[in-house]
Formats: structure tokens, C-alpha cells, sequence
């Protein structure tokens, strides 16, 4: 058991320890918003040929879902433990930033694959949903939950009070996330948003992961990987930086 | 042998406030050490700097020569850090938090030692508890044992009987000083200053990010030279000859600070002369707590 793992491993257990809040609480948030949206506009046009709106809808829960719960673990767990002062307990040992950047990036994104999977496996009986490409819901679910692991540590390393970390999610993530896509087609919006949403690194990741199920996108999926492939790895080292200089964690 | 610590020259600026001002500190592998000072001295930042939690402005640190910037690896191997604060996970039981910590240090299969951790701080019967249900004193405890899961050779520890029952005390201080016999480097910081009479081998006194002495608890003892004189007089008048002596009255008789034996004669002989009766005599030696506050007032005059 080297530090690594046992790094990973406690941030697993931390979340699973408390799976009714982590995870099936966010699944049910999706099953609600599944239910009011696919109810209510049930009759609206198809936004791809031959996908009804709930399916079309699915998709974007389940990734919207990911990346929430991606960037809340990470975040939160780091922003905890400097609240709590048990940071100490793993600034202390001879982890290298490496280490600690791979450990809670893993944890973050295994806490929003489970919940993506999650969403899917509670959806798949209610709606038409299809799996053209498995490839890529994998790629953009890794994708998707890594972008936003690596968020939630800046995000958590950043905050130092529980306010801030909410300013964070409410006045970044929330908006990204919903503008991405998650509930309707870029398609059907007027041009300058159209172009807007071409900006948001999320529109990519919902856009891709979607194409997976149903072999149609707003854009390419091999544009939408690129794009977030990218910005993963900028973001990493940007992360990675901050880690080994000991940004906001040690004085 | 390579010093168990070796600061040099560490300044530690906190915006226009000098934690630490160019502290220079040796203590040899075995020792059994001591770090005083008045709250805001600068301990605790000290100890943060030797663990990595805080870096240097200036300065280098080393752990059994490994510095612990360069070498951080190295350095963290060799150290267990107290820390002063009362920190807990609350995901974890007792055993969880310690097998999580030694997993840091990638130690795998490390449950006896653990098992012998929990019974030397009698947390056994904890072991499998919360972290969140256990008494302040108890997490204190967990806090000494995460420390040592790893068996550091250096062991520092910041105010570890804060709120610990005397009882534990005790034990808590034979388990330490066996780890010393065994050959661990102990630096400890402590209030309680007959704590650090007992136990420190040597004694560095900190004093706003400086250190004001630095020698062994003995030496530091005998320093300010002398004793203290607790006469009862009949009647309860000190000569005036004596008065330069007088440290301080009570109502049941006179405390006169001397600086040799020889003193004893002169004082008995004056009081002799003045025809005052002695009732009750008692010889108190100082103790650090006196040493400790001649130390800081001295250097603030
Ligand atoms: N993070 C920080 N930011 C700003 N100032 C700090 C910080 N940490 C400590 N200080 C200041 O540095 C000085 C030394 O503090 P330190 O905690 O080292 O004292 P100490 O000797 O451990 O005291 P105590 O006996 O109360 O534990 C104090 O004036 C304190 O206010
Ligand atoms: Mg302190």
C-alpha cells in the first residue's frame, strides 16, 4: 500500500462512507429533472432525428451529474480538511504533489463515473436509450470527471471558507454546466448563442459523451475530445504547479 | 553522527511580522529536548518549518541531514510531528485514522505496531470508535499516535499533554521516554515547565522569533545562580541590612534570594546581631519557571 493508493483510498472511502448523500442523492436529482423536463416537454420537436427529447435528454443528466459530483468531491474534501486542519495529516508524510494531485483526481473522477453510471442505470428503463459508440462515453465520461477533478482541487486549494467554494459552483460551474447543452440542442438556439456555447469547454464534453449514445453531434467527436483533452492537460499542469509550490497549502 | 535537526539562519515572515528571526538550532540524535517560549514566540512556526507545513522566507532546516525542502522525502521519513492543534478526521475510526497514516509513509502490514501504539496510549479499547466520539484528550492521544505509526527517529511533539488527564500524563511520558532509551530524538514543547525540568536533557527558550538560551537543562538551572532562603522570624522584622536580599514577604515570613551557602553564614550572623529570633528556616532551590522568567524579562531590559 504505497501513498498513493492509500491517498486514493481515503478519499474513495470518505465519499462512499457517505454514498446515500454522494451519490444516490445526486441520481435522484437527475431522475427528478428527467421526470419534470421529459414530462413537460415530451410533445416538443425531436431534437435528432428518431430521439425523443427524454432520450436526448439522459445523456446530459448523466453527464451533468459527473461533472457536479467530480468537482464537488475534490473540492470539497480539500477545502475541508484546511477548514479542519487535518490537512496535515497528508502534507505531513512524504507524498509528492504528483501523488496528491493523481490521488484526488482519481477519487473525484470515480465519485462522478459512479454517479453518471448511476443516473444511466436508473434511466435506461424509461427511456430509448441507445449505445452506438461505448468508446466514447468512456472517453468523455474519463474526460468529463478528470476536467472536473482538477477544477475542484484549484477550486478547494483556492477556498478557504465554505462561501467561497459556493461562489465558485454557483457563479462557474453551475452556469457552465447548464449552458452546456444538458437540455437542449445547440441547434435550436439563435446564432449568438450558438457561438457562445462554442466557448464552454462543457458544451464538448456533453456534446461528445451524447454522440456515444446516439452517433449524432452538435460538433465532431473527435473536435469535442480534442478541445477537452486539451484543456485537461493545461489545467493539470497548471494544478500541478500549484500543488508543488504549495499554493494556499502551506505557508 | 549527523545532528536528528540542524537549523540555520531561519527567518519566517508573516507579512510585516517576524515569526522567526534567524534561528540557529542543533540537537543531536538521541537527545531529549526542549522548546520554551512565551505564547507568539515562534515555536510552532519552527515546527512547521521542520515539517514542510511552512517554508522558510529564509534559512535552510534539516532532518537527520536531509533538508527538508530539497530532500522532503527523506526529511518526512524521519519525522513525527504533534501537531498543537486539535485536528480529527471525521470519516475514521481510531485504526482506520492510524493505518491510513501509515499508509502514507507506505507501510504496509503495520497493524502490531499500531496494536502496540493503541495499548502505550490505552487507546485500545477505542480502537474501533469514531474519531468524532472520542474525548478532546483521547483525540490528542490518536494525534501522538499518528505521529508515530512510522516510526520516525525524530519525534517532535507541540504540546501534547495540553488537556491530557494527569493519569495519562504519566503514561503518556513513560511511552515517550522509552521511545528516547530506544534511541528516538525527542524535541517538545510544553507550558507546563516542570514537564520540561523532568524530562529535557537541554532547553532552547524562543522569545519573539529568537533564541534567548540555548543549554542544557542543568546549566540552565544553575545559571542564575543561587537559591532562595524561607525564613520565619521572631519578630516578624527583616534587618535592613537584609532588606537589598528580600525577594518577597508573606505574612508568615521572608523569602531572601542568596547566591552561595556562604551567604547562609552572613545572613544568620546579621540577624544574630539584630536580636531576631529564627522560627523556621527552609532552602528552596529555583526552578525553571524562575530560570524561564529571569530569561524573558532579562532580554526584553
Ligand atoms: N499563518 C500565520 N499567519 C500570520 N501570522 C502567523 C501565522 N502563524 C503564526 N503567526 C504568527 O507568528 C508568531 C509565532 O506564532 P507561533 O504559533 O509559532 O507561536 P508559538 O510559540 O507556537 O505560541 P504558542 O505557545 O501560543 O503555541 C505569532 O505572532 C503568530 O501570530
Ligand atoms: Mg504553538
Amino acid at each position: 500500500m504505497n501513498g498513493f493508493y492509500t491517498l486514493f483510498y481515503k478519499e474513495w472511502l470518505r465519499f462512499w462512507k457517505v454514498n446515500v448523500q454522494t451519490v444516490l442523492a445526486p441520481v435522484l436529482t437527475a431522475l427528478l429533472f428527467l421526470m419534470v423536463f421529459g414530462h413537460t416537454l415530451r410533445n416538443s420537436a425531436e431534437p435528432y432525428p428518431g430521439v425523443g427529447y427524454s432520450a436526448f435528454l439522459v445523456p446530459g443528466l448523466a453527464m451533468m451529474s459527473v461533472l457536479q459530483n467530480a468537482f464537488a468531491n475534490s473540492s470539497s474534501s480539500l477545502m475541508q480538511s484546511k477548514m479542519t486542519g487535518n490537512i496535515v495529516f497528508v502534507l505531513l508524510p512524504p507524498l509528492s504533489y504528483r501523488e496528491f494531485f493523481f490521488a484526488y483526481l482519481l477519487a473525484a473522477s470515480a465519485r462522478g463515473l459512479v454517479c453518471g453510471a448511476g443516473v444511466l442505470l436508473f434511466t435506461v428503463w424509461f427511456v430509448n436509450l441507445r449505445f452506438e459508440h461505448p468508446w466514447w462515453i468512456i472517453v468523455f465520461g474519463v474526460l468529463g470527471s478528470g476536467i472536473m477533478g482538477v477544477l475542484g482541487i484549484i477550486a478547494g486549494m483556492q477556498s478557504d471558507r465554505m462561501d467561497q467554494l459556493s461562489a465558485f459552483q454557483n457563479f462557474i460551474i453551475l452556469p457552465l454546466t447548464f449552458l452546456s447543452g444538458v437540455f437542449y440542442s445547440l441547434h435550436s438556439l439563435p446564432p449568438l448563442f450558438q457561438g457562445l456555447s462554442h466557448i464552454n469547454p462543457f458544451f464538448y464534453i456533453v456534446d461528445g459523451f451524447r454522440y456515444g449514445f446516439f452517433g449524432v453531434g452538435d460538433v465532431s467527436p473527435w473536435l469535442s475530445a480534442s478541445v477537452v483533452a486539451v484543456c485537461l492537460a493545461a489545467l493539470s499542469v497548471l494544478t500541478l504547479y500549484l500543488i508543488r509550490t504549495g499554493y494556499k497549502l502551506r505557508h | 553522527m549527523v545532528p536528528a535537526i540542524q537549523v540555520e539562519q531561519v527567518v519566517k515572515r508573516y507579512a510585516n511580522l517576524r515569526a522567526l528571526a534567524g534561528v540557529d538550532l542543533e540537537i543531536a540524535q538521541g537527545e531529549f529536548f526542549g522548546l520554551l517560549g512565551p505564547n507568539g514566540a515562534g515555536k510552532t512556526t519552527l515546527i512547521s518549518v521542520l515539517a514542510g507545513l511552512s517554508r522558510a522566507t529564509s534559512g535552510t532546516a534539516r532532518i537527520m541531514g536531509h533538508d527538508v525542502v530539497q530532500q522532503y522525502r527523506q526529511a518526512r521519513r524521519a519525522l513525527g510531528v504533534v501537531p498543537q492543534e486539535l485536528v480529527f478526521d471525521p470519516f475514521f475510526s481510531v485504526r482506520e485514522a492510524l493505518t491510513i497514516q501509515s499508509g502514507y509513509f507506505g507501510l504496509r502490514n503495520n497493524s502490531a505496531w499500531i496494536d502496540e501504539v493503541l495499548h502505550n496510549l490505552d487507546l485500545t479499547e477505542k480502537a474501533d470508535t469514531n474519531m468524532r466520539r472520542l474525548s478532546g484528550g483521547m483525540k490528542r492521544r490518536v494525534l501522538i499516535g499518528q505521529a508515530l505509526v512510522h516510526k520516525p527517529p525524530v519525534i517532535v511533539l507541540d504540546e501534547p499533554t495540553a488537556g491530557v488527564d494527569v493519569e495519562l500524563r504519566q503514561t503518556l511520558w513513560r511511552f515517550i521516554r522509552r521511545l528516547n532509551e530506544d534511541g528516538h530524538t525527542i524535541v517538545l514543547t510544553t507550558h507546563y515547565l516542570e514537564e520540561a525540568e523532568a524530562l529535557c536533557g537541554r532547553i532552547a527558550m524562543l522569545k519573539k522569533g529568537e533564541i534567548v538560551a540555548n543549554d542544557t537543562t542543568q546549566n540552565l538551572l544553575k545559571r542564575f545562580s543561587g537559591f532562595y532562603v524561607q525564613l520565619s522570624l521572631e519578630p516578624h522584622v527583616l534587618p535592613p541590612t537584609l532588606m537589598p536580599l528580600l525577594k518577597h514577604e508573606t505574612e508568615s515570613g521572608f523569602q531572601l534570594a542568596l547566591k552561595d551557602y556562604a551567604e547562609v553564614e552572613q545572613v544568620m550572623a546579621t540577624l544574630r546581631v539584630a536580636g531576631a529570633k529564627v522560627i523556621e528556616m527552609e532552602v528552596v532551590q529555583p526552578d525553571l519557571e524562575e530560570v524561564f522568567v529571569k530569561i524573558m524579562n532579562q532580554e526584553s531590559a
